[in-house]
């Protein structure tokens, strides 16, 4: 057995009037790595107010999304070896720029709002073909690295450009898929999907500075999607 | 879908690639005073003249003053609409956006006309 020392964010807007961090020692085995979410599970055995969400606890559900030591990431995938270092010391908050619905859970109505924004569904008119619409391998291939996406929102929580404009700017994750219907062949709708992107906020307030890149769990390149936007609009509109 | 009053050309494409566009004008400027200033043996008040003497420069400053302008007040613009907002200021947050755009375009057009006197003004 080791020690890990592990301070949460603890606020429950009913009944505090600000938040506050939490300490507590947790005994982990000194044999093997853990999880960040089984670190967390061990806080809650002692502590069982503290929230927060999880289910898959493999990486695949996106519920536990949260900034662990400074980054965003999904705790039950990150090893504690690799967030807390040889300080054996965890920093535990909730994603950074949405309002706190309690300790890690935050409220992502404005993320999935942005989302809905893009129209994240396949759009086209033509009577559907008896059996499916085909794609050639190469027209399938240019959806990789994009329909991997969970939608954790990890990337967009790490934007300063969402941030500041969670309201208008539809933020790296919310683009990512943006861009996995312009890129479909199948889609009939990329002239519409456009036009509704040509505004100062939505795509152009990306700086490119590449938060979204280096957090996102899933090895996914937000910023090169949006690139690929910027390009098209570029080709549409001159 | 979000317009926005005060952006330049109400079209984000537009505003992105004013920004690109004048910021080679400019460093294409700077390039241009630079090797003039580089390329004479002997550099001082005549010569200083005399390079912008050239109606070519002449123009060329005029529309990098217009360059300077553009980019200047698509760039205060994004600034002021990222930090001057009600997420940062509270209610007060539009007005004092507002004036603040206000003071830039003051400024930015004064720098313009300015520009437009030093070189093409009799002096
Ligand atoms: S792009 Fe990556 S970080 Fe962003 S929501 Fe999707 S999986 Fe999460
Ligand atoms: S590259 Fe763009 S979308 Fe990604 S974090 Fe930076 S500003 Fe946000
Ligand atoms: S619990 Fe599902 S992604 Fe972590």
């Amino acid at each position: 057995m080791s020690q890990v020392l592990v301070s949460i964010y603890r606020y429950n807007p009913e009944l505090d009037s600000k938040p506050r961090m939490q300490s507590l020692e947790v005994d982990v085995p000194g044999d093997r790595d853990l999880m960040v979410l089984d670190v967390l599970e061990l806080a809650k055995a002692k502590d069982p107010s503290i929230t927060y969400r999880r289910s898959c606890r493999e990486g695949v559900c996106g519920s536990d999304g949260m900034n662990i030591n400074g980054v965003n990431g999904l705790a039950c995938i990150t090893p504690l070896s690799k967030a807390a270092g040889p300080a054996r010391k965890l920093v535990l908050r909730p994603l950074p720029g949405l309002p706190v619905v309690r300790d890690l859970v935050v409220d992502l109505s404005q993320f999935y709002e942005q989302f809905e924004k893009i129209k994240p569904w396949l759009i086209n008119d033509e009577p559907p073909p008896a059996i499916e619409r085909l794609q050639s391998p190469e027209e399938r291939a240019k959806l990789d690295g994009l329909y991997e996406c969970i939608l954790c929102a990890c990337c967009t929580t790490s934007c300063p450009s969402f941030w500041w404009n969670p309201d208008k700017f539809v933020g790296p994750a919310g683009l990512l898929q943006s861009y996995r219907f312009l890129a479909d062949s199948r889609d009939a709708a990329t002239t519409e999907r456009l036009a509704e992107l040509d505004d100062p906020f939505s795509v152009f307030r990306c700086r490119g500075i590449m938060n979204c890149v280096s957090v996102c769990p899933k090895g996914l390149n937000p910023t090169r999607a949006i690139g690929k936007i910027r390009n098209m609009l570029v080709e549409q509109g001159t | 879908m979000v317009t926005n009053a005060t952006s330049l050309g109400r079209s984000g494409l537009f505003d992105w690639l004013v920004q690109r566009f004048s910021a080679l004008v400019l460093l294409a400027w700077i390039a241009w005073v630079g090797i003039g200033i580089a390329s004479a043996p002997e550099f001082g008040y005549p010569q200083w003249r005399a390079l912008f003497a050239a109606t070519p420069l002449q123009i060329f400053s005029l529309i990098a003053v217009l360059s300077l302008c553009a980019h200047a007040w698509v760039g205060m613009w994004t600034v002021t609409t990222d930090y001057l907002n009600e997420a940062h200021l509270g209610r007060a947050g539009t007005a004092i956006r507002l004036l603040i755009q206000a003071v830039c375009l003051l400024l930015t057009l004064a720098c313009l006309l300015w520009g437009a006197r030093i070189f093409w003004g009799s002096g």
